[in-house]
């Protein structure tokens, strides 16, 4: 079934306003006055888009759907209903599964499942090493040249650590237009890590995860990424010393791009004083300067895009000792409200820049296509409205995965996502997520 | 007092009004019939994810001179092993009527997170919590010291301006931490002495003077030089090279004992390795409190029972 969506009297991110017509998948016009052309068949919607900002899908470079291996912390199904909800039109799903996604077959699976849901297009991440064992590389050839088409490789949850392999890994990716994107952790410094070394650390009794460790495997790899004219991707930096590094290493040509997780651009470590486990995340919610730097750095570009790192865990691994807990928190559901409160009101974004680093970068360097051009006419229909005007206090009816490790449960946040167009097929409408009912008729004819 | 979780926090009244109660404590210890009834039909679980003998017993002691049910649990399973997790046994806790629990735990934190979590109502004393805290073993330490300076004219009494060295692996020890926190709120004045691998970073932000020279420590004429328990896996993670020169440098050996002052006080929480971070005459010496330490411990964790579960529990920390 296709679809026809009128949104009308939507704030563009320059600020002006527009009708957007949406037929067959595509945005068709743009423009003042709009009306649904005569004769439309199939399921046709109106959305009053007054008040609400159009924003370009949002797109994910880094996020954890645990699908296959543990369908008890999050399917690709229930995961593309928490992307949906926040507004994202793509994710790219994590290797680091059970079995890892380090062959075709692996990545395939992932991208139909990711297609059946419909809810958002699930881009797999490969392995860069079999098993992300870090010994020898992955199929990453027959990742990318699969059905999948992978462009993104990862061990993220480990760190490529071996400088050699990692030397191979940026020059073997370059054959397939692909990119390492590295979990930045030297696994010797971080060796017990608990939270970010510093005073708190010394005196919570919590074993510490320096700075250090992250900055010096960044150091090392724009180092080789600029030795063999690779493409180079840094996972979610949390460190200022890690800024002043990829600011170095972009002034000397070299081909990094860099990601921010929006909860380190909000929450600090002494989140970690009452041991809530809802605050152990890796890498660790940092100092207050670190917060100003990344802001700063995302600001004047050093930093490039806006990635989740979308993290679910079941209750239980959350409920327990801080030692004994899982790393991580979820983070699609609330990302665009986080992002809104950390560096929209702060001034060091525009929406303009919102959508450059969280919709156009993200495809850019997972090449994934139809962002080029943000809300155009002729783009392929991805885009999201947003009201920016509410606030509201964040509970667990507002997640929609299946973690419930959120670290904003019980706080205020601004925004909310009001409908999503994914496809050219509304996932969202009136806040509300479609149910997969009324979602398989869309997502059919889009399949494969 | 509700918990007892931390002495970070716990300010200067509280804790004199904690080693008072322990005065008391003692003195009701030293009569011929040692056991009160001021507890009777309270339930204290002794709940240890690790092992520790010593604490164990001490707190034992305690709740049963209180006349206080005592329960040990010894719970197998944490951070490494998946084993009964801390909700269930809280849970299960909860369900005996536990009126207080005791915890070990090798994980930083989890008596603060047993205490917030609301699987159990009861109230926590933390007995020792990974490499965080060891709030008993600070309030008996300090009542030590106390008791050493001023006797039976202890009540009422801080340290002030009391001179505390503190020797060895500051940045493992729950028993630096605790003291560190107590004896400055008390007056104290502390110095950490040690290499600096087992000084924690961020040390330069405590309320403490921190040098890595024991013979320059000890030139000072310190009121209490306390040793710390070295571990030997320390050695193995390159913390310093062996134990010959670790007790070279940091030991109180049988030559820097005659050099302190006659009314320098020794201490050591224990157990002691004997020959590497205190020499035995040392331990042995009428300047060491080894000893004194666990008999004063039984009264300090009788004061801490007697506060949590005597009805008072409004209020304080
Ligand atoms: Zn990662």
């Amino acid at each position: 079934m296709s679809a026809t969506i009128l949104v009308k009297a939507a704030i563009l991110v320059d600020g002006t306003r527009a009708d957007i017509l949406v037929s067959e998948g595509v945005i068709v016009k743009i423009g003042s006055g709009l009306s649904m052309p005569a004769g439309t068949s199939g399921a046709v919607t109106v959305i009053d888009g007054n008040g609400l900002t159009a924003l370009p899908g949002l797109v994910d470079l880094h996020t954890h759907l645990r699908e296959p291996g543990s369908e008890q912390s999050e399917t690709i199904l229930s995961g593309s209903r928490a992307a949906a909800i926040g507004g994202f039109t793509a994710v790219h799903a994590m290797a680091n599964t059970s079995p890892v996604a380090d062959t075709a077959g692996v990545v395939e699976q992932v991208m139909s499942l990711g297609d059946a849901a419909g809810y958002t297009t699930v881009r797999p991440v490969g392995a860069v090493t079999a098993g992300l064992a870090g010994l020898r590389l992955a199929e990453i050839g027959a990742m990318a040249n699969s059905r999948a088409r992978v462009r993104v490789f990862s061990d993220d949850g480990k760190c490529v650590s071996d400088a050699l392999l990692m030397r191979r890994a940026l020059e073997y990716v370059k054959t397939f237009d692909g990119v390492i994107a590295q979990h930045a952790q030297e696994p010797r410094l971080t060796e017990g890590a608990q939270m970010n070394e510093g005073t708190l650390s010394g005196q919570l009794g919590l074993a510490g995860w320096p700075a250090v460790a992250e900055e010096s495997i960044i150091a090392r790899d724009v180092l080789l990424a600029q030795h063999v004219g690779a493409r180079l991707h840094v996972c979610h930096v949390s460190t200022a010393g890690s800024v002043d590094v990829i600011r170095w290493a972009k002034a000397r040509g070299i081909r990094v791009t860099a990601e921010v997780t929006p909860h380190h651009l909000l929450l600090t470590e002494d989140l970690a004083l009452n041991y809530d486990a809802r605050f152990k995340v890796n890498p660790p919610l940092r100092r207050s300067e670190d917060v100003r730097a990344l802001r700063n750095g995302l600001a004047d570009g050093t930093i490039d895009i806006i990635a989740t790192d979308h993290a679910p865990h079941p209750s239980e691994d959350k409920d327990c000792e801080w030692g004994a807990a899982a790393f991580g928190m979820v983070g699609l559901e609330t990302a665009l409200s986080v992002v809104h409160a950390a560096v929209v009101h702060t001034g060091h974004l525009s929406w303009t820049d919102v959508a450059r680093v969280m919709s156009r970068v993200p495809a850019e360097i997972g090449r994934v296509p139809g962002y080029e051009f943000g809300i155009e006419i002729g783009a392929p229909a991805n885009f999201t409205l947003y009201d920016s005007s509410v606030s509201r206090v964040f509970d667990t009816t507002m997640l929609h995965g299946k973690g419930q490790n959120s670290p904003y449960l019980a706080s205020a946040l601004p925004g909310q996502i009001i409908a999503t167009i994914h496809r050219g097929y509304p996932t969202v409408l009136d806040g509300k997520l479609l149910s997969p009912e009324e979602l398989a008729p869309y997502a059919g004819v889009n399949r494969g | 007092m509700r918990h007892l979780l931390t002495t970070k926090g716990l300010d200067r009244d509280t804790a004199i009004g904690i080693l008072d109660v322990a005065e008391e404590m003692a003195e009701a210890s030293a009569r011929t019939v040692k056991k009160l009834p001021t507890l009777r039909g309270k339930t204290v679980v002794n709940l240890f994810f690790e092992d520790s003998t010593r604490t164990r017993i001490s707190f034992e002691a305690a709740a049963k001179r209180l006349s206080a049910d005592v329960i040990n649990f010894a719970a197998k399973g944490s951070s490494v092993s998946k084993g009964e997790s801390l909700k269930d046994t809280a849970q299960t806790l909860a369900a005996i009527g536990a009126d207080a629990v005791v915890i070990r735990h090798p994980a930083s934190g989890a008596p603060t997170v047993l205490a917030r979590s609301g699987w159990i109502d009861a109230g926590i004393i933390n007995a020792g919590d990974g490499t965080h805290e060891h709030p008993t073993q600070a309030l008996l330490d300090a009542f030590t010291i106390r008791r050493r300076l001023h006797g039976d004219a202890s009540r009422g009494k801080g340290l002030d301006g009391v001179t505390v060295t503190i020797v060895g692996d500051i940045v493992h020890s729950r028993v630096a931490r605790s003291n560190v926190w107590l004896l400055t709120a008390l007056g104290a004045v502390i110095t950490l002495i040690a290499p600096a691998t087992l000084l924690p970073i961020g040390v330069g932000h405590w309320p403490v003077a921190v040098g890595h020279s024991l013979d320059r420590a000890l030139e000072t004429n310190p009121d209490v030089v306390m040793m710390l328990r070295i571990q030997s896996e320390r050695m193995q993670a390159s913390f310093f090279p062996n134990a010959r020169e670790y007790s070279r440098q940091w030991g109180l050996d049988d030559e820097r004992m005659a050099r302190l002052y006659p009314t320098t006080i020794v201490m050591h929480p224990g157990p002691i390795n004997r020959g590497l971070e205190i020499s035995s005459a040392a331990a042995d010496s009428a300047q060491s409190t080894v000893l004194e330490q666990v008999t004063n411990g039984v009264s300090v964790r009788m004061a801490v029972l007697y506060l949590l579960l005597s009805g008072e529990r409004e209020g304080l920390a």
